[in-house]
């Protein structure tokens, strides 16, 4: 089974499962152009790695491990989604499958080099958010003003704002981007190492109200992704 | 008169300043229950033991380091106009987060007193505040307050008057950094020696370290040198702090006044949900929040279309009662023109627009307008917006004007631009009156309906088009969201009286000083002549009788005029048998689009400029010209 087989596969099941739903074998098989014989097949290898949970009749879903994997995965391809467009030049529409293939070959040190010399993108070509790294940063900046790699991995799992449950507690660690809406941010009270809590969500990617400092504060979606918590 | 003491108002948004404003000086600036209504700032003055004494209102503003327009006002004030003393209010029941802007308060050496305002709110929440251990520690007078009730708000101004009389010197407590920042501040102090910006040194340093961009560049324009040092001072505390030397300073200052909130407060937190946050959870919930805003729009509507109609009808009754009717010039330009424009008015304004005023100041009491900002955030995105850009426009359905001011809180020129324009095509009171007053009570409710809905769509498509035209993103919302609170009937009742008076005092005279003039033109065959100038647009295009062709031209300075002097233009009481009901809907829908009134242009002029109003009215005629001539002749297949 090569790698980058495996990896397609958790893409495909982060994309129509998320971080805690549940994908269908069809739903794979047509997604992948495999048969769902060969797919179950897959499965049945992924759930021994460790990477998905699986039962026959139901579908499969991902552990934290796949989760992570593919969280992995997707950074990867949007970041060289990214390359492709605003470097090279190559046309939107042929950026994704380039990217597709790249991906699997992408060491974790070109990764870094390639967020960095991107100063940090946010977002991929077609709008979708960039998961964050894995290093020991409160924020961009720091990383972009380092010479060297010579940073450290993060040994703690984080995630942003948006993928809390509701009424999850959890603390801030890092804030992607810079300039006056970070300010803003740290002014009314979200500065590292604050504990929030997320209250609700609006429907239909809308903004999300969180508790800081005893206060509520609604944050429209597209900063709140930039705010990233390790839970307590 | 002689002033002898400045007092300003500050601290963060939605806090009572401007309630604590109105107790003392007895006027009456709007206020509410959420954030960012107060965008310019106010004075009055208070005579208090023989002293007058001078208050300012300032907007709210979250910390010195300015977000938005109206926070700038703020800071400019207090930073480079010196009043006398400061009075901080302070919400108790979020005292972590207004200590964080005190904090910078003290910073900047103004003397100060804390008027602790919502204790009542506090005491609901479980929260109990040590005062006497809070004025220990900030080393400024605390004065707990409730000032929807008017409690604690004389002595704040015992406490100004006191504060002043003592030495400057006691004000000196600032906060003290870690000693790698404070070590550097000294240093930047020290190459700024010599350097005078107007505001205090200290703080001059704390904001070069900050990278504050307005103070840079009034330090950069003559003294370059000094920013190459304080880049180079921030450098090296980012590099130790692996963070940008100003959110290291953000977080030491908010370390502070968590530490302060420690000692002096104890927080009994209550088992059971209270009301309000129950009503939070059904009125932001993904499905009944939004059930519940239609359905409050709808009846509000509704209520306001039945309402207004029977009023205008018993009114019109009551007075046709006692016509006279006489013939002749005279007794017609006194009935017809004077007491048909009084009686029409007096429709329009009781039926109306007092009504309106009344609902919206209880919406804005409660705290449900920053709710209907939560839910219309993600669909305000799809014309280049976020949900904030909603109250300024919810505003607009009362008049356009305050509307149009308070678009400033909107945080870049772009998205202030859009949200202008867009709410010059809201209907406002006026334009309710001419929909609801002819085409709910002529036609039916439901065409009235259908005009709003073909008006939100427009304000929509527009907002596309714009969206698409100015190049941008928007910022997205960062709103804070008030509890819920209930509206006080005596706050809700004045509010509606403030805004109710000027319409009372310049339009009422305005529409029955030109209600007699339309009659005599009318009498005098002046009225057809401009009429018939008009008639290629009104008559040939938009299919509409002759006399309406003044009405719009009047329109431009009231547009409830223009239902008001229907009546006397046309010569008769009773409007069906002069316009076809299609006629009623595309003059409403005309009045509804057409250039802004005169009061609208002229806030247009002052927000955006000359040319940006200008293009903004012109495309509005333009547009009501050619949807109205469109509407005539597709409305003319269906009814």
């Amino acid at each position: 089974m090569p790698k980058e087989h495996i990896e397609e596969y958790l893409e495909a099941i982060y994309d129509i499962a998320g971080r805690d739903g549940i994908a269908k074998t069809t739903e794979i098989a047509d997604r992948l152009k495999n048969a769902p014989a060969s797919v179950t097949e897959v499965f049945q290898r992924m759930k021994r790695k460790g990477l998905v949970r699986y039962e026959s009749h139901k579908g499969v879903s991902l552990t934290v491990k796949g989760y992570k994997a593919a969280l992995k995965m997707k950074r990867k391809h949007r970041l060289l989604e990214v390359f492709l467009d605003k470097i090279l030049h190559i046309p939107k529409e042929n950026i994704h499958e380039q990217a597709c293939k790249m991906e699997h070959v992408l060491s974790d040190e070109t990764e870094i080099a390639l967020c960095k010399t991107l100063k940090g993108p946010a977002e991929c070509p077609h709008g979708s958010p960039i998961p964050p790294c894995n290093l020991e940063v409160k924020n961009c900046q720091e990383c972009l003003s380092e010479q060297t790699l010579s940073l450290e991995k993060r040994d703690k799992d984080i995630i942003a704002i948006t993928a809390l449950k509701h009424g999850e507690k959890a603390k801030i660690v890092f804030v992607r981007g810079g300039g006056g809406v970070m300010q803003r941010l740290c002014d009314l009270g979200l500065t590292n190492g604050t504990t929030i809590s997320l209250l609700r969500e609006a429907p239909m990617n809308g903004p999300i109200e969180i508790c800081v400092r005893g206060c509520k504060l609604v944050i429209g979606r597209g900063i709140a992704e930039k705010i990233f918590v390790q839970k307590t | 008169m002689k002033v002898d003491l400045v007092v300003a108002l500050a601290g963060n948004a939605n806090v009572g300043k401007s309630s604590i404003f109105n107790q003392l000086t007895g006027l009456g600036q709007i206020i509410g229950n959420w954030p960012g209504k107060t965008v310019e700032k106010a004075e009055g003055v208070l005579l208090h033991h023989e002293k007058h004494i001078k208050i300012i209102d300032l907007p709210g503003i979250y910390s010195l380091s300015t977000y938005s327009q109206e926070e700038i006002v703020s800071r400019e004030y207090i930073a480079l106009e010196h009043p006398d003393v400061v009075v901080n209010v302070v919400d108790a029941t979020a005292l972590e987060r207004n200590l964080f802007f005190t904090l910078q308060l003290l910073e900047m050496g103004t003397p100060l007193v804390i008027a602790l305002n919502l204790v009542d709110g506090a005491k609901k929440k479980g929260i109990t505040i040590n005062e006497k251990k809070l004025q220990r520690l900030l080393n400024a007078p605390v004065v707990p307050t409730i000032a929807t009730k008017g409690i604690g708000v004389h002595e704040i101004v015992d406490a100004a008057i006191e504060q002043t009389a003592k030495q400057s010197s006691a004000y000196k407590n600032t906060i003290r950094y870690g000693p790698e920042i404070e070590t550097r501040i000294e240093k930047l102090e020290r190459v700024l020696t010599g350097v005078n910006i107007g505001y205090p040194l200290r703080w001059t340093a704390i904001k070069l370290l900050e990278g504050d961009s307005d103070i840079v560049n009034k330090v950069g324009e003559k003294h370059p040198d000094v920013i190459v040092a304080a880049n180079i001072l921030a450098g090296e505390i980012s590099e130790i702090h692996k963070e940008p030397c100003s959110t290291v300073i953000t977080s030491e200052r908010y370390a502070v006044a968590a530490r302060i909130v420690k000692e002096v407060q104890t927080f009994k937190e209550s088992e059971k949900p209270s009301m309000g946050e129950r009503f939070d959870a059904l009125s932001m919930h993904s499905v009944w929040g939004y059930v519940l805003m239609f359905t409050i729009m709808l009846s509000i509507l509704m209520f306001m279309s039945l309402f207004g109609g029977w009023l205008s009808e018993t009114l019109r009754n009551l007075f046709e009662g006692v016509n006279p009717h006489i013939a002749g010039f005279w007794p017609d330009l006194a009935w017809n023109g004077g007491v048909v424009g009084l009686y029409a008015t007096l429709a329009v304004a009781l039926g109306f627009i007092l009504p309106f005023y009344l609902i919206l100041g209880v919406l804005e009491d409660s705290g449900y307008l920053p709710k209907i900002a939560y839910l219309m955030d993600r669909p305000c995105h799809t014309i280049g917006l976020h949900g904030k850009a909603c109250i300024p426009l919810l505003l607009g359905f009362g008049c356009n004007v305050p509307a149009c001011v308070g678009c400033r809180i909107m945080e870049t020129k772009r998205d202030r631009l859009i949200t202008v324009f867009l709410s010059t095509l809201v209907p406002c009171s006026a334009r309710t009156v001419v929909i609801l007053g002819l085409v709910g009570a002529y036609v039916g409710v439901q065409w009235a309906i259908a005009l709003y809905v073909f008006d939100f769509m427009l304000i929509f498509i527009i907002g596309r088009i714009l969206n698409r035209l100015l190049p941008g993103v928007s910022v997205g919302i960062i709103m804070e969201m008030p509890p819920y609170r209930l509206p006080s009937g005596k706050v809700v009742v004045k509010q509606a009286w403030n805004r109710f008076k000027p319409f009372l005092i310049t339009a009422l005279p305005l529409i029955i000083i030109g209600s007699i003039i339309v009659e005599a033109m009318r009498i005098t065959n002046v009225l057809s002549l401009v009429s018939t100038a008009l008639s290629p647009v009104t008559v040939v295009w938009l299919g509409l009788p002759a006399f309406t062709g003044f009405l719009f031209i009047f329109g431009v300075i009231r547009k409830e005029a223009a239902l008001v002097l229907l009546t006397t233009a046309a010569g008769t009481l009773d409007i069906r048998s002069v316009m076809s009901p299609v006629q009623m809907v595309v003059f409403a829908l005309v009045i509804m689009i057409y250039i802004p009134c005169i009061a609208t242009i002229a806030a247009l002029i002052r927000e955006t400029g000359w040319k940006k109003a200008g293009l903004i009215s012109i495309t509005e005629i333009g547009l009501a010209v050619l949807i109205g001539g469109v509407a005539f002749r597709l409305l003319n297949l269906f009814m």
